[in-house]
């Protein structure tokens, strides 16, 4: 009697079958209000997040290419040797754009004022800089200087600093060796002078070719021989550089490029590409939670729709198609949408904010961020929609006969399980695109997962307690919206999520940025030394101190300097190294002559890596060297260095390593002594103190030239000048970054809410119909957004205080102390933001006739 | 061969730690061709005997054969199947796809089945109830009786072999109800579809040929009603 009848099994639904695309298209007329919505959320999230990686491109490009002007070029190479034959050779090949520059310190003299002192010469040659300007009174004395090389005329351009110590000007002539030359003008300003450890005196510019008629570059002569090279735009230096590092270190020359120097302007420059990295990833995560709670609440709506075609004989799968298809496809657009908007938005906001922009941005369409954009926006819209979506497959056709039918779609569904893991899988996977590291990466999803449990956790505990201690008393208009927190088809889980999550990654945002814009300032010139007096003898220590205070300048530091030079290295001698082609240390290291300090603890612009500071037991002096400088010396903790200080030979111990913080205008040094071993050494003082203006500066200045010739004093004012804008273009970035996704993150908010209004038309209209009063029902609803807004916005702000916590720890790795006066300001914005986008959700129940709005939102 | 068997039907629900039996041991046939109402106050089973009969639900035990197909072995997707190929149903709330239009919603069966001219079998239905003109109207565009005549098409499009109504009549005023009454019955004896309908109104079960009554599950009675089969 059981016969199988044929044509009873299902049709096998593929995404294919054009009924289904057709069905999708079809109901999809009637929603399109709703689809718009979630549409937005995405069109929102991408456009944002296109929006910064391109502009985020366009400007930190922007600003890599003005911190150029740091360097001047895009490779340094320098040596302490003569250039012999085949080194000028190989160094001429390197790239046809290149230009030579020879500096050694000379006595120069200035006839009319007959100001003598020891100063930088640099003799140079090409199209030097590159990048950035010369920055010269008059602004012609570049170009004659220029023209001075073919013209065979003798042009010199002079450091302010110098002119004004020696009471010279432009126009006067200046004897170096046995040359006289005609000063054209003052140098104000040059890229590439920002390296305050090779300054050592102020400079005075003399065209190369004239250089050998000096008579001052004897064979010995204590001379730096630079080349200066550009390369074809988009040339990766630090690629090429690493292919001729081995022999650039066998020849002991030295590099510089624009990566090395930004980094030693500071970690600015690498918190603002993180920063960047996170904004984006930011941007696309509220994308993320937008599309999850507006799909949420459109599939609460199609439930009926579906039973009824579960009813008429579709499968659970064709019901899912439908509706996967059509969310892909309006994710689809909303990406395409939000990838062209996103690139429209940051080609026009240099054009919107003019001179607001502090730095030149040259805006081009990035297409690999449109691309990664739609990509992106693609996968989120089908990945956060297909957790609501699974539950179709789900839906009883028994709903057409019961509409209160709900098993179904309660129980576990083990695809859930599987959606979550590729949800955490692709959240990774973007984080970790983002910033590259995969503990950040993983720590990142694993912090987003614990917000979104302990929202879910709220959520669940603000029911369990109203429903617990519901007050029976208090007033309908409370009892109402009280009750509609916990009462089925409430709203509270997914509005707690969505909102919580957005003020978390509002107020995260925010709280970094802060963070960030700290550092950024506490690295500018504030409170920072701008003057550095170098050659203070013993003797002199406290006439100059003196000096300072009379002009009521600040001592900042005052340090002792031994120099010395490295004679063995774990007892071996450096000839031996030198002769050892296998040893890869390089040339410097070994012969330079080494400037230390001496003392027992490390100062604030340092932090200690391994071992401990320096210090003295038994006769063994353990001593602190720089990281980079361990590294490239091949060190370990524990190697034996010997020094010959001006005769006397030490041994000492490596016990520690330090960071330093190159950044920070301070007196840094790659070797530190403990007390006690060097006290009684020859050595000289180095003394920082900050000047007021120009005048103040010359004023000491000239003072300190008549009582200590010999102590020479560098004003770094300039140099801080090109560091502190750099800075202040790096903090605009992140601060216009963060104000732009957090008004992202808001509208994303606002659309959520705008989706929630649909659970609550036909309860209002029902209440409307039954004589509520136009009061009451803004009443209610005031009180359950208000509930909703607070708890959200609070939890997600305490949350944002443990996630910023960790960014500050792990990431940027910066105390976090913060202020909460702001975050309380974000609780407000968002629970307003919940609250009056809530009542203009019921303003339509409000101002229609209960029928017409029943009709209209069917 | 008979067109529908429920074999001791049962049907339980668990609510607070509680079972509570909706239907108790119900059996029942009902022959190809014939027209058939289940009867009842509220709360008695109806509707989930008609659900249990249509497979849209499981029964917690017994059987259900349709058309000779034992449903309770099926899967969800294959009763679907079933359904598609041999049910039609008609609501109380008409249940009408609301972003689909008139025209639209009658040809959804058709087209599941993959007919090719889905679209003009819909549109001689649609003429057939009288709404020729109205196939491109929205549910919500349609009044209440005009909505029915849509799901009378609808379910009569596929051409089944059995239709399931429930409370059709049970939304609308008595002139409309008429109506619509008349069109199932009339459509039924051309399609020569076996009509079960569920119903409280005694005067609607009376034009059918056969009326069983539920009372708190259980059946207490079948009686027939002594109208003319209703085959070709």
């Amino acid at each position: 009697m059981d016969r199988e009848i044929p044509n009873i099994k299902p049709q096998a639904a593929s995404i294919f079958d054009p009924w289904l695309w057709k069905m999708a298209w079809r109901d999809s007329r009637r929603s399109r209000q709703r689809l718009f919505l979630f549409m937005s959320a995405i069109v929102l999230g991408i456009a944002a997040l296109v929006a910064i990686n391109s502009f985020g491109d366009n400007l930190s490009r922007s600003v890599d290419e003005q911190a150029r002007e740091l360097i001047g070029a895009d490779l340094v190479l320098s040596s302490n040797k003569e250039i012999n034959k085949s080194t000028e050779q190989f160094l001429a090949k390197i790239s046809p754009e290149r230009s030579r520059e020879v500096a050694f310190p000379s006595m120069v003299l200035f006839p009319r004022s007959q100001g003598v002192r020891l100063a930088q010469v640099k003799a140079i040659q090409g199209k030097f800089p590159y990048y950035g300007a010369w920055d010269t009174q008059p602004a012609d004395a570049v170009a004659l200087f220029r023209k001075a090389n073919q013209n065979r005329q003798r042009v010199a351009l002079v450091d302010d600093a110098l002119l004004v110590q020696l009471n010279a000007k432009p126009g006067d002539s200046v004897k170096v060796g046995k040359l006289m030359f005609y000063v054209a003008g003052r140098v104000m300003k040059i890229p590439g002078q920002s390296a305050v450890t090779t300054t050592v005196a102020p400079t005075v510019f003399i065209p190369y070719g004239f250089l050998p008629e000096t008579g001052l570059l004897q064979r010995g002569s204590r001379a730096t021989y630079r080349s200066y090279y550009q390369f074809a735009p988009g040339t990766d230096v630090d690629k090429y550089l690493k292919t001729i590092s081995s022999r650039l270190d066998k020849l002991g020359i030295n590099s510089d490029t624009v990566t090395e120097r930004k980094e030693q302007t500071g970690r600015a420059f690498a918190d603002l590409t993180k920063f960047l990295n996170l904004v984006a990833f930011v941007a696309l995560l509220l994308g993320c939670v937008g599309v999850a709670s507006a799909v949420h609440l459109y599939v609460k709506e199609k439930v009926a729709s579906v039973a009824v075609l579960r009813c008429l004989g579709a499968t659970g799968r064709q019901a899912f198609l439908i509706y996967l298809i059509q969310t892909s496809l309006m994710g689809l657009l909303g990406a395409i949408v939000g990838a062209l908007l996103g690139s429209v938005v940051q080609l026009m906001l240099p054009a919107v904010f003019g001179s607001f922009l502090p730095v030149d941005v040259v805006t081009e369409i990035s297409w690999k961020a449109v691309a990664q954009g739609v990509g992106a926006g693609l996968i989120i819209a089908i990945l956060f929609a297909l957790l609501p979506l699974l539950v179709i497959r789900k839906v009883s056709p028994l709903r057409t006969l019961r509409s209160s039918y709900d098993d179904d779609v309660t129980g576990r569904d083990p695809l859930q399980w599987a959606v979550y893991f590729l949800i955490v899988l692709s959240i990774t996977g973007f984080a970790y695109w983002q910033i590259r590291d995969w503990k950040m990466a993983v720590g990142f999803t694993a912090g987003l997962a614990f917000a979104f449990g302990v929202l879910t956790g709220i959520a669940q505990l603000l029911m369990v307690l109203v429903r617990r201690f519901f007050p029976v008393s208090w007033s309908y208009i409370w009892r109402q919206s009280l009750a509609n927190l916990y009462r089925p088809q409430n709203q509270t889980l997914i509005l707690v999520i969505s909102i919580g999550l957005g003020a978390f990654l509002i107020a995260t945002l925010y709280l970094t940025q802060t963070l960030l814009l700290s550092r950024v300032q506490l690295s500018s010139s504030g409170n920072q030394a701008n003057m550095v007096l170098f050659d203070i003898q013993n003797e002199q220590k406290a006439g100059v101190q003196q000096l300072v205070k009379n002009h009521r300048l600040p001592v900042l530091q005052n340090v002792p300097v031994v120099t010395m030079r490295l004679t063995e290295i774990n007892g071996r001698t450096v000839e031996a190294i030198q002769k050892d082609t296998s040893a890869k240390i390089p040339d410097w290291a070994l012969t330079r002559e080494y400037r230390v300090t001496y003392r027992d603890s490390l100062i604030s612009s340092e932090k200690l890596t391994a071992g401990k500071a320096p210090y003295q037991t038994n006769d063994q002096v353990y001593i602190s060297v720089e990281k980079g400088y361990l590294e490239r010396m091949k060190l370990k903790l524990g190697d034996k260095l010997t020094f010959n200080v001006q005769g006397l030979i030490v041994p000492t111990i490596v016990g520690g390593t330090r960071e330093v913080d190159w950044n920070r205008i301070q007196t840094n040094f790659l070797v530190v002594f403990p007390k006690g071993v060097l006290d009684q050494a020859p050595q000289f003082h180095v003394l920082m103190t900050r000047v007021g203006d120009t005048q103040q500066s010359a004023s000491f200045q000239r003072d300190l030239v008549t009582h200590f010739p010999n102590v020479s004093a560098i004003d770094l004012g300039l140099i801080l000048q090109t560091i502190d804008e750099v800075l202040e273009k790096v903090s605009f970035v992140i601060r216009f970054m963060a104000l732009f996704s957090i008004i992202t993150g808001l509208l994303v908010l606002s659309s959520s809410v705008i989706i929630s209004k649909y659970q609550r038309i036909q309860e209002s209209v029902l209440l409307r119909t039954l004589g509520a009063s136009r009061r009451q029902i803004l009443l209610i609803t005031l009180i359950e957004y208000l509930f909703l807004g607070l708890l959200a916005a609070f939890s997600g702000i305490v949350l944002s205080l443990f996630g910023t916590w960790a960014l500050a720890y792990f990431v940027f790795e910066v105390p976090f102390s913060p202020n909460f006066a702001p975050l309380l300001a974000v609780v407000g914005i968002v629970t307003s933001l919940t609250i009056i986008i809530g009542l203009l959700n019921s303003r339509g129940v409000l101002v229609r006739p209960p029928l017409e709005v029943l009709r209209a939102e069917a | 061969m008979s067109i529908l068997r429920a074999e001791n039907l049962t049907k339980t629900y668990q609510s607070g730690g509680r079972t509570l039996t909706v239907l108790n041991s119900v059996s029942f046939e009902i022959q190809p061709g014939d027209t058939f109402s289940i009867v009842g106050p509220s709360g008695s089973g109806k509707t989930t005997l008609l659900g249990l009969c249509a497979g849209l639900d499981r029964a917690s035990s017994g059987s259900i054969y349709l058309n000779n197909i034992k449903l309770d072995t099926l899967s969800e997707d294959e009763r679907a199947a079933v359904r598609n190929q041999y049910v039609g149903f008609i609501f109380q709330n008409f249940q009408l796809l609301p972003t689909l239009t008139a025209l639209e919603n009658v040809m959804v069966p058709l087209e599941l089945r993959g007919e090719k001219r889905a679209g003009k079998t819909a549109q001689e239905l649609l003429e057939r109830v009288g709404l020729g003109q109205r196939g491109h109207h929205y549910p919500t565009q349609l009044s209440g009786g005009e909505q029915q005549r849509v799901s009378l098409a609808r379910a009569f499009a596929n051409r089944p072999k059995i239709l399931f109504a429930d409370e059709p009549t049970g939304n609308l005023d008595t002139d409309t109800s008429a109506t619509v009454v008349d069109l199932i019955f009339e459509l039924n004896r051309e399609a020569g579809t076996t009509l079960v309908l569920v119903t409280h109104d005694l005067e609607l079960a009376s034009r059918t040929q056969r009326i069983i009554r539920i009372k708190g599950g259980n059946l207490v009675s079948d009686t027939l009603t002594g109208n003319r089969i209703a085959t070709n």
